[in-house]
């Protein structure tokens, strides 16, 4: 009964909580404002690079929370053997879009933060695939590794300038690109053909895998691939396993995560609605000694996915005077609620309010 | 269905005669009409003809799945998108142009015409060099002439225009091609036909070259 009264959004937002309560992720409610200095030192990470700040009356100069995650790192304990595990549902304030105005963006997610292992890693993934298929049987959950592309780059050449035109290349699936990139820096063409291979592969996880084990570039390299082969292994058995595909042109920012990334799209919506990965790099930087991973879903995208428009605000619409006695309009409104119908009870006809059926007493 | 959005004018036609010789022909494009969308059903692809400036936001918006649009754009508005070939066709460069008596010495802020300010500012950041941009949005060949500016920052392709005003081209930035892209949740749900239409293209680019 409430059900129909929630949006779209609403509806996949309450399914997510239930979702991750399900698994041990605790809810993690946070303060609208951060102080300025925890995303100050920690910009880059950030998706957008505006952040509306304020001084409180003490003289501290404080920021609406544009992230989550970096408030929940602080608040994580690092000790040995602990793991954090937790989820959210914020508003974030961000600049968005081409005309770079601020945002209120909805975003529920969850992050697991301690001594990570396999399994951690599995479930987050696997807790992504179970989101996407809150929200839509059409989704596709993509995953990358970080590990594997920083390790064929490094391989190829240690030159950054390189490497951060190389990755800019991957991750616009511009092979044409790469050739032209690889021509300035003087890279060989076995090289450059290795290369143009990778910025072409992606599909299901065993055609990337059984691509990836033939290429012999280095220990780390291989230690990423048998790391995505055991992820593989244990997400063979999820339901939505074939809605899963390994595409590299998913590139986190490589200063933060490491590992495994994910990105995850809905049919109906033009742009990513879940985005995460290992940040085990942040966490170093934030001084904590421990591994963490986590994704957030986007749900103020969702809306676009809710086509279901009513074609009333009100089921009855009661017209009353000012001699109408009180206790008679109670009843006449709480009889039709009993009934199940939405009531608007108005003295004159309001001219924009679509009813269905109109009673006067 | 894929869509395609084409840019406006000569570039577009001849984009579209490329796509129709991979296979998705669709003639009603070609019937001279104030029609915006042309669709073959048969062939599963609809074109429409957008401002050239204008594809990469129909291709990130997810209204078309993908579309052709000059270098020139992509590097100035960044859009998200999947830039999968090179056409190799329309071919120009972004260059910095001034009066042919300009010496550049450093000495003060370089004022810089243009309509692409992305790309200009970019392009003296990596020089660390001063500049005061001045957003025009045409014939940015004006401005050094009525000294609005000391350069400019702008596509030439023949330098013909360039000079008949007694400017010429000072520094290359980047060349400039049409370039196919594709929205990156539509290239996720439609993998297998966008594959096909830019392996199609390749090869049509590779017969030209």
């Amino acid at each position: 009964m409430i059900e129909k009264y929630l949006k779209g959004e609403e509806r996949i937002v309450l399914a997510l909580r239930s979702l991750y309560s399900k698994y041990g992720y605790l809810p993690y409610k946070m303060n609208k404002f951060e102080e300025y200095d925890l995303y100050a030192k920690n910009k880059d990470f950030l998706v957008s690079d505006g952040i509306i700040t304020f001084t409180d009356i003490g003289g501290k100069l404080l920021a609406l929370k544009p992230d989550v995650t970096l408030s929940i790192i602080k608040n994580a304990s690092d000790e040995k053997g602990a793991k954090n595990k937790v989820y959210y549902s914020e508003n974030v304030y961000r600049i968005s879009g081409a005309t770079r105005e601020y945002k209120e963006i909805m975003q529920t997610g969850l992050e697991c933060i301690g001594d990570l292992t396999l399994y951690d890693t599995y479930e987050v993934i696997s807790l992504a695939g179970k989101s996407l298929g809150a929200i839509s049987n059409d989704y596709v959950l993509e995953i990358s590794h970080m590990g594997i592309i920083s390790a064929l780059l490094d391989k190829i050449s240690s030159n950054e300038k390189f490497a951060n035109e190389a990755i800019e290349c991957i991750e616009k699936k511009s092979t044409h690109t790469i050739k032209a990139v690889c021509a300035e820096y003087g890279i060989s063409k076995e090289d450059t053909e290795a290369l143009c291979d990778f910025c072409a592969l992606h599909g299901t996880p065993s055609h990337v895998i059984s691509k990836l084990e033939n290429m012999d570039v280095s220990q780390e390299f291989s230690a990423c691939v048998e790391e995505l082969k055991s992820i593989d292994a244990l997400l063979r058995d999820d339901e939505g396993y074939d809605k899963i595909q390994i595409d590299f042109s998913l590139l986190n920012d490589m200063n933060y995560y490491n590992g495994i990334a994910i990105n995850g799209f809905v049919n109906g919506v033009c742009e990513c609605v879940l985005f995460g990965g290992r940040y085990d790099k942040l966490l170093d930087k934030m001084g904590k000694g421990c591994e963490g991973v986590g994704f957030a879903v986007y749900t103020d995208l969702l809306t676009s996915l809710d086509n279901s428009t009513s074609a009333y605000d009100v089921d009855t619409l009661v017209i009353y005077s000012k001699e109408t006695d009180a206790s008679v309009l109670k009843k006449t409104v709480e009889k039709l609620v009993s009934e199940g119908k939405s009531v608007s009870a108005q003295m004159v006809e309001p001219q924009k309010l679509r009813f269905k059926e109109k009673i006067e007493i | 269905m894929i869509n395609v959005a084409l840019p406006k004018g000569r570039l577009g036609e001849k984009v579209y005669q490329m796509f129709a010789k991979c296979g998705y022909e669709c003639p009603s494009i070609l019937e001279n009409n104030r029609k915006l969308i042309f669709e073959n059903e048969e062939k599963g692809v609809r074109y429409f003809w957008v401002k050239p400036s204008d594809v990469s936001i129909y291709v990130e918006r997810g209204a078309a799945d993908i579309g052709v649009c000059g270098k020139d754009i992509l590097l100035e508005y960044e859009p998200d998108v999947y830039e999968l070939l090179d056409l190799n066709i329309g071919k120009c460069r972004m260059a910095v142009a001034g009066k042919k008596d300009f010496f550049d010495d450093n000495t003060k802020t370089l004022k810089v015409a243009t309509k692409f300010v992305n790309i200009a500012k970019k392009y003296y950041q990596g020089k660390c060099r001063d500049i005061d941009i001045i957003k025009l949005n045409g014939s940015i060949e004006l401005a050094p002439i009525l000294s609005l500016s000391d350069v400019i920052v702008d596509i030439v392709e023949t330098g013909t225009t360039l000079k008949e005003n007694n400017l010429e081209v000072k520094e290359e930035i980047v060349p400039i091609s049409a370039r196919l892209i594709a929205n990156k949740a539509s290239f996720k749900f439609k993998t297998e036909e966008i594959e096909k239409i830019s392996r199609l293209l390749e090869e049509q680019v590779n017969i030209n070259d």
